[in-house]
């Protein structure tokens, strides 16, 4: 049992000393401290309590060195006052900023004392007051999940929502998103929504939204101006181009990595320059970049039986076999260089092709394209029914498969639908 | 005006040392802290507000806000690495740093948190790259023994260092990457009630406790002093931020006495007279219209950039604006440094006009449009039409808290030892958990040992220094005292060279040549060792280390081996030595002849002309003395 982190000893001290968590108190130790009792992380021992003191800083008070601890006050943590924007300028487009958590919203979260998603897409609105001059922005909170909790349930409800909101007045939509998965999601909404009419945005943050220094705000800000000035249709991921704070990229969603743990810049477009940047006084289209007309016929459903698996050099094929045992249809595999794979891995992939398993190939070397013609190897696989993905990334052609695996009736119709370019995802 | 009495008024100060320590790392990443000039990463940031875990905003972090400023950073990867860039989560705590932070508290007798918290301290005007500096409390209590007295201790933080301002335009302000993040120890002690002298000498025990760890940093800028001051009856603290010399401390603390005695006579002159709030739609007027030919270099500049230019009716505040209580403090000065701080030039008030280009005609208009009575002052200010408001609205605060006396402020200290205006007070709602690093436990084994670490004091250093290096007490004493302790105990370590001769080179020469208007920090440490492993080689004289010295010092040589170049040091062979005597002796023979060894002194004179800093002055004083005795015994 524990209370704001507190449990054991330290919950026992608390409770008959009829002390909550906020309460300004004042305890004599060795010396005499004043100030506000905190919550404590969930993962500490029992025998601290944490207090804040008049200072501002946080101190951790040994329960066996307390001679005494009184009352001052009851509550002195305040409610987060949120300001309420600005009144509506109907003069002003419309954005609807759908949030579903990550670091873009991030504060302290007590129970582990890291950051968790907490605020609310309309406490962050309120937090960029600046979008409220180039946009009436709505919002809405879909789920509150660090990205790497997500799974292609949560894919469907986000296309789902965006799908309800194809023809509405919006004219492009915001969706706040943790960064680790952000990729996939991206990719799973460019397939199932291909041709959708509005411009959609994935937004998030490498830094988290409670530093003055966090990169939210203006990933934010360059993206609702990304919506309304260019009207672009389709999904972009829309994060810094680089350290500063002056370029924002709008990578398109089928083609960019996350390719740093922390740095700012981390989203890139693999294989050519992002589609759009977005400077301080200008929007700058890349020449090559352009989406390809489509009917929007929306095909919201995946199937998650699917393996991504990266070749090494001593990788046991019980993998693959297991794999095909345990009924999944489809397998990714990230080969070395140009598409290979080992001999060794002959046997289990012939055995996956023969039960149905769909097995497509792309590259760890992550640029570049796959060319399985080039050596006897990539022969050997291409003969085995291994089929070529082209430069497709690999974790968009995972979802590719998983996508198309629910919206094909049979092998060859799923074959052909991962050959064909649906979203952009070739770039040759 | 008058003398003030400076042990009349109350005077209370707290003193907050900020000591660099010397781990050979940063605090929270494993970069090496050096100083460069070359900067090989640069990008640019601009830094938002945020608020505190209790939901409060920061006043100074609001008024900093309000300067908008980008923020360019230049970086070197030899001592900064994604971390101090932002890019990347901090590192460990460095268990150097911490160790030393425990040993100072342990000597101080402060009490130690068995659980210690990193916090965000938010900072946003760009010297620190996340918009916080992390600092945590280590402990609070204990006290310092200063001439007999105890100072109490008020709190022990360990922190770390901001980025080093470059440049500070209008619109943009550019850091240094290289010392941000290095291990802080910031304590601060009670206020206490003293002549400046005696702050001053509080101040150096302190000092020399942290030195006597021998883990600290040493050199300009690895140690600095803010001071908390305040006077009776004057109600806030104005706290000092950035005193880097001793010497510059007493003259702080003096001349902000002296500007918070006189704010507060102000105050009182000001509570006996008729004045109104100032309403800004009515008392405000947008003048650029007047201004057109105005011949005022500052108006000129600020009509040419676009500026507005807008003019303030203060009722009731005839006179006050100039009047001086003490020699330079006065309302007009205050409000000044005030508007500075936005970027502004500053601006003009009724009591000093017409002056600076500003006529008597177009007083007159101003007079007018506002309707200034007798009893009215007016002030002009010019600026940024958006800006410009934000200024106005801090200026009618600062004139209505005039009245209160000191408002509580964050001051800069110059180097002329006077203070100016630095940002509002900032309070605790700056504080926010750092949620990148657990909380650091530490536990009663490591504080043990912390105990056992405790530092020789000042006097135990000493006597082991004169003994070690058969040194004076005095040049013991300096040595210590200075910034070059390891360097001395690097130079003397093998006894190649006379220990007296390096005390007195780094603690005279060097200070001399400072006294001259030479810059010590153009010699880095790598020079002086590079000049003294020359002498010690024999490849140049001891005595042509001044001019070397002094060579770079002054910028007219960048490297040791240039200043040899510039100023023709190199030693000379023997053989070339002894002919360059051989025909001084010659060419003096009727000296010699008539004074005998007595022509030793001219001789020498002489001989130094053309040697000086090439031959060891003794050995030149030895063989011309052979020299003239052989010539001597010839005869």
């Amino acid at each position: 049992m524990s209370q704001f982190g507190y449990k054991g000893k330290g919950l026992e001290f608390l409770t008959s000393n009829k002390i909550e968590i906020g309460n300004q108190v004042k305890i004599h130790a060795d010396l005499i401290y004043s100030g506000v009792i905190m919550p404590r992380y969930e993962h500490s021992d029992d025998h601290h309590i944490v207090l804040k003191l008049k200072s501002g800083y946080n101190i951790g008070l040994e329960l066996d060195k307390i001679k005494k601890i009184e009352l001052e006050t009851t509550s002195a943590i305040k409610k987060e006052v949120i300001r309420r924007s600005s009144q509506p300028n109907p003069k002003l487009p419309k954005i609807l900023l759908l949030s579903t958590g990550g670091t873009i919203a991030s504060r302290i979260d007590y129970r582990t004392g890291a950051v968790t998603p907490a605020l609310t897409a309309a406490e962050l609105n309120a937090s960029v007051p600046e979008l409220s001059i180039i946009a009436n922005i709505d919002t809405e909170v879909l789920f509150s999940e660090y990205s790497e909790n997500l799974l292609p349930e949560h894919w469907i409800k986000i296309a789902e929502k965006l799908d309800s909101y194809s023809t509405s007045e919006y004219d492009g939509i915001i969706v706040a998103h943790g960064t680790d998965t952000m990729q996939y999601t991206a990719s799973a909404l460019a397939f199932s929504l291909a041709g959708f009419p509005k411009p959609v945005a994935l937004v998030g943050s490498q830094r988290s939204s409670d530093r003055p220094s966090s990169d939210a705000a203006l990933n934010l800000i360059a993206a609702t101006r990304f919506l309304i000035e260019i009207h672009s249709p389709g999904i972009f991921v829309v994060m810094h181009n680089n350290s500063s704070d002056d370029e924002i990229a709008c990578n398109w969603a089928t083609r960019v990595r996350k390719n740093h743990t922390s740095r700012r810049d981390a989203f890139k477009t693999i294989g050519g320059p992002p589609a759009y940047i977005v400077k301080a006084n200008s929007i700058e289209k890349d020449k090559m970049f352009d989406i390809p007309k489509r009917e929007y016929v929306p095909k919201i459903k995946f199937d998650s039986r699917v393996l991504l698996i990266k070749y090494y050099p001593g990788l046991d094929s019980k993998v693959i076999d297991y794999a095909t045992d345990s009924g999944y249809r489809g397998i990714i595999i990230e080969g070395t260089g140009l598409g290979h794979v080992g001999k060794t891995m002959y046997a289990a992939i012939e055995k996956a092709k023969k039960n149905g398993v769909f097995i497509g190939m792309t590259s760890q070397c992550i640029d570049g394209m796959v060319r399985m013609t080039v050596y006897d190897s990539g022969r050997d696989l291409l003969n085995l029914g291994v089929i070529p993905l082209g430069n497709m990334i690999p974790e968009t052609a995972l979802v590719k498969t998983m996508w198309a695996l629910a919206n094909s009736k049979n092998s060859d119709e799923m074959t052909k639908l991962m050959k064909e370019s649906i979203a952009l995802e070739f770039s040759d | 005006m008058s003398e003030i009495q400076i042990d009349k008024i109350g005077l209370l100060v707290g003193l907050e040392i900020h000591q660099q320590l010397a781990t050979g790392a940063k605090l929270f990443c494993r970069c090496r802290p050096i100083e460069s000039d070359e900067y090989s990463i640069k990008f640019s940031r601009k830094l938002r507000i945020t608020s505190s875990e209790l939901g409060e905003f920061d006043p100074s972090a609001i008024f900093e806000k309000s300067k908008e400023k980008t923020i360019l950073y230049s970086r070197n990867p030899e001592s900064s690495c994604l971390v101090e860039q932002d890019d990347e989560p901090p590192h460990d705590l460095d268990h150097n740093a911490k160790e030393t932070v425990l040993i100072m508290a342990s000597a101080l007798k402060s009490n130690i948190f068995n659980e210690i918290y990193v916090m965000r301290k938010l900072v946003i005007d760009g010297s620190n790259t996340s918009g916080f500096q992390r600092t945590m409390l280590v402990s609070t209590g204990g006290n310092i023994e200063v001439n007999g007295k105890k100072v109490g201790v008020q709190s022990i933080c360990l922190e770390e260092d901001a980025a080093k301002l470059l440049q500070d335009s209008k619109d943009t302000r550019e850091y240094s990457l290289d010392r941000l993040g290095i291990p802080l120890v910031e304590i601060a002690l009670d206020p206490v009630s003293g002549t400046p002298q005696e702050i001053k000498d509080i101040a150096l025990t302190l000092g020399r406790m942290l030195r006597a760890t021998k883990r600290v940093g040493r050199g300009i800028g690895s140690i600095r002093q803010d001071v908390n001051v305040s006077i009776e009856g004057g109600g806030a603290v104005i706290e000092v931020k950035g005193v880097q010399k001793l010497d510059q401390l007493e003259k702080v603390i003096e001349y902000e006495a002296k500007r918070q005695h006189g704010l507060k006579i102000i105050s009182e002159k000001l509570r006996t007279l008729k004045t109104e709030k100032i309403i800004v739609n009515e008392d405000v007027k947008n003048v650029i219209d007047i201004f057109k030919n105005c011949k005022s270099k500052i108006i000129q500049k600020s009509l040419a950039e676009g500026s507005s230019i807008k003019a303030m009716k203060i009722k009731g505040f005839a006179g006050m604006f100039g009047w001086e209580p003490y020699p330079g403090i006065r309302l007009g000065k205050q409000l000044g440094e005030l508007v500075r701080f936005f970027g502004l030039g500053g601006l003009f008030h009724s009591d000093e006009l017409p002056n600076y280009g500003i006529e008597e005609l177009e007083i007159q208009q101003i007079i007018k449009i506002l309707d200034v009575g007798s009893n009215d002052a007016f002030i002009i200010v010019a600026g940024n039409e958006k800006k410009l408001d934000i200024v106005i609205e801090s200026i009618i605060k600062r004139i209505e808290d005039a009245k209160n006396g000191i408002p509580a402020e964050t001051r800069a200290a110059t180097i002329t030892g006077e203070t100016v205006f630095l940002r509002p007070r900032p309070g605790s709602s700056r504080m926010y958990p750092e949620t990148d690093i657990p909380p650091v436990i530490v536990s009663n084994t490591e504080i043990e040992q912390a105990k056992s670490k405790i530092p020789k004091s000042w006097e135990e250093n000493l006597l082991a220094l004169q003994k070690q290096y058969e040194l004076n007490q005095q040049l013991s004493a300096q040595v210590f005292d200075s910034e070059y302790l390891d360097l001395f105990e690097t130079i003397c370590k093998d006894k190649k060279i006379p220990p007296n001769f390096v005390a007195s080179t780094l603690c005279g020469t060097i200070t001399n040549l400072e006294r001259q208007g030479m810059d010590s920090g153009l010699l880095k440490t790598s020079d002086i060792l590079e000049a003294f492993s020359l002498v010690i080689d024999g490849k140049i004289a001891k005595e042509s280390l001044e001019m070397i010295f002094g060579s770079i010092m002054s910028g007219k040589s960048k490297t040791i081996s240039e200043a040899i170049r510039s100023n023709a040091l190199n030693t000379i062979e023997d053989t070339e030595l002894h002919k360059i005597l051989d025909e001084l002796v010659e060419s003096s023979r009727k000296i010699i002849e008539e004074q005998g060894l007595r022509s030793m002194g001219p001789l020498m004179g002489l001989a130094m002309k053309t040697l000086r800093g090439k031959v060891d002055g003794q050995k030149l004083n030895q063989l011309l003395e052979n020299k003239i005795k052989i010539k001597i015994d010839k005869k």
